[in-house]
């Protein structure tokens, strides 16, 4: 028997009972359509997580004080806080850098009758570099705001709009018993994993410290390697220069930290790629069930034709010949499902991409596998019905009611 | 035909021939002995009825001689080929290239066209869809259908459905046409019709035919009846002698 001979004889038995092959095939729709959907969207979902990371800024550390988190069970030490001296050091010392102060304080933000508690973030105007979060309306802040503290304030769009002030510039805030005038709005970032990047008021550093605070303490700084590729050098050199400047003893462990955005992407991606292989794995046992269908369907099948089966053995089929027969038709169904299912995988993942707002990627290899595995589940399942079919008795077989 | 060349016949007194063959099913007291010492010779482009009672053993003897089924015991050669040492798959070829099957219940595929059906005996030889369908059209013009050649088998009458596995069981052109009960499920006068296009096909071809029936009137339109009874052939002769 040629091979498109047996083919068209896998679709003709296909196409003549429709509904009996959709359903047949239907569980391989799902399982090969949700294996491409939940591989795909993982994807998706890391693939913007990335990208969220890479728009807080690439080459970005932040320095900040205590022991940090080594492990599970580790506990956080505090650590001193830094002041205006370790800036302006490092700002000296490590070269090919910018730095940032960050000074927070939970103030009461009051505009008109709006009243809320924000944190205000009290830094200098290597901020809106080092961040990569430019003012987009007014101005940053003047040598002479950053010197003296003056009470003025940069802010995010969110602010504009949780206090509903129309017109921001020459509009003052009062943050607790300062009032504070607002002479630049940033551009606006986004939500970035769960954060609200436009729900922030800048002050000068000094201002926190001297007006809200009342101390000269710098909370953290964000360090921002000027040359692509140099964060770990950089990260190293501040190392170096703060357990200097703080006094620890070789074999002492540090009582600050540096973490840059590499960290808390490869923290992130993992726990990514263990989501999209835990989905892809119960996607995968949905393909394993939808399989069993076909098998199932297939054994009811052989037993139904068991009559035709005889015929054929009669006129000069071979074991071989029906073992093809049948093992084709079961490959066949399942490809068809495999491909049905490639298309509303795709469309499932497009649906949920565009609904929030990630891109849309097609992945050959996750396609590739996702539909040889459904040709893999065909001949896997088709194997046991079709040795059935092939090893009936031609006599027993054409007597068959 | 390389397989063909395998299991190709050798000169030989007769075309069939079987020796104290013995067909046993069951064991013990639920024991039957289907065929119980069968000698049977049968020649090339003889027309043979095998006829019988029912249990005598007629459709067990056709199985054998068909290759569909092999026996307890005994020896069975066809062309002198010695079918007791083929495994399944010789038996099929040597179905496939050497043998044509008609039923009573005609046996055609369901949602299959008359010629599609008739194609299939050489599908299974290889042969390209053209050749295959000017092969099939020939065949159904033969019994006179090829105007129906597109018809599905519940679009033709018994009749009709009977031809085209005629049709069906020459295509591959074999040197033996076995018949069970060919005309089982028709009415007196499409059975003569059908008989009529037997005696024309032996007539017409090469070709040795072997039919089982159980009705004296059929059996009349071959040249030599073998009679079983209990599994033993108890008359063997002209139709006039043997049904006398």
């Amino acid at each position: 028997m040629r091979a498109f001979d047996a083919l068209a004889m896998a679709f003709q038995a296909i196409a003549g009972n429709k509904l009996r092959s959709f359903l047949t095939t239907l569980g391989i729709i799902i399982g090969v359509g949700s294996v491409i959907a939940m591989v795909h969207l993982g994807q998706a979902a890391s693939r913007s997580v990335t990208a969220e990371i890479a728009a807080m800024g690439s080459n970005l550390l932040f320095v900040i004080p205590g022991t940090g988190q080594r492990g599970p069970g580790a506990v956080r030490m505090p650590g001193a806080p830094f002041d205006m001296n370790d800036v302006r050091a490092i700002e000296q010392d490590v070269p090919g850098v910018e730095v940032a102060p960050s000074a927070m304080h939970a103030s009461t933000v009051v505009y008109g009758n709006v009243n809320q508690n924000m944190s205000v973030e009290g830094t200098t105007n290597a901020y809106f570099t080092v961040r990569n979060h430019p003012v987009a309306i007014g101005r940053e802040f003047e040598p002479g705001e950053l010197n003296t503290g003056a009470a003025v304030c940069i802010v995010g769009r969110t602010v504009l709009r949780e206090f509903g002030i129309e017109d921001p510039l020459g509009s003052s805030l009062r943050i607790g018993r300062t009032s504070c005038l607002i002479i630049g709005v940033l551009a606006e970032k986004g939500f970035s994993m769960g954060q609200d990047r436009d729900r922030l008021i800048l002050m000068p550093i000094r201002a926190v410290q001297r007006r809200l605070a009342g101390n000269l303490d710098v909370r953290s700084m964000y360090v921002s390697a000027l040359v692509d590729g140099t964060t770990a050098r950089v990260r190293r050199d501040i190392e170096t220069l703060m357990r200097e400047r703080r006094r620890i003893r070789p074999g002492m462990e540090d009582d600050f930290y540096v973490r840059d955005t590499q960290d808390i992407a490869q923290a992130l991606e993992q726990t990514g790629a263990t989501l999209t292989l835990l989905l892809g794995g119960i996607a995968a046992v949905s393909l394993m069930v939808g399989g069993i269908g076909i098998m199932n369907i297939m054994l009811v099948s052989v037993t139904e034709r068991t009559r035709e089966i005889g015929i054929r053995l009669a006129i000069g089929a071979r074991t071989s010949d029906v073992l093809m027969q049948f093992l084709v038709e079961a490959v066949v169904l399942a490809t068809l499902g495999g491909l049905i299912g490639l298309v509303l995988g795709l469309g499932g993942t497009w649906l949920v991409t565009d609904r929030f707002g990630m891109a849309f990627a097609i992945s050959p290899g996750v396609m590739l596998l996702g539909f040889s595995f459904s040709v893999v589940v065909g001949i896997v399942f088709g194997l046991f019905p079709a040795r059935k079919a092939a090893r009936l008795n031609p006599i027993d077989a054409l007597r068959h009611e | 035909m390389s397989v063909a060349a395998r299991i190709a016949p050798q000169a030989g007194p007769a075309l069939l021939q079987m020796r104290d063959i013995r067909k046993i099913y069951g064991a013990g007291a639920a024991e039957v002995r289907a065929l119980d010492g069968v000698d049977l010779d049968i020649h090339a482009g003889e027309f043979v009825a095998v006829m019988g009672p029912s249990g005598s053993g007629k459709s067990t003897c056709m199985n054998l001689l068909g290759c569909l089924d092999v026996p307890t015991s005994g020896a069975y050669r066809f062309q002198g080929v010695d079918v007791g040492a083929l495994d399944r798959n010789q038996l099929a070829l040597l179905r496939r290239h050497f043998m044509g099957f008609v039923f009573q219940s005609y046996n055609l595929l369901a949602r299959t066209s008359a010629v599609a059906n008739v194609e299939l005996p050489l599908i299974y030889e290889g042969v390209r869809h053209a050749e295959r369908r000017r092969r099939a059209l020939e065949a159904l013009t033969s019994v006179g259908l090829a105007d129906r050649a597109g018809a599905m088998p519940n679009e033709l009458s018994g009749g009709q459905q009977q031809r085209v596995a005629i049709a069906r069981a020459l295509v591959t052109e074999p040197p033996l046409l076995l018949a069970d009960e060919p005309t089982g499920n028709l009415d007196t006068v499409t059975a003569g019709e059908i008989m009529q296009q037997l005696v024309a096909i032996r007539q017409s071809r090469d070709i040795t035919i072997v039919m089982v029936t159980h009705e004296p009137d059929i059996a009349t339109w071959a040249e030599r009846v073998v009679y079983f009874v209990d599994g033993r052939i108890a008359r063997d002769g002209p139709p006039a002698e043997v049904l006398s």
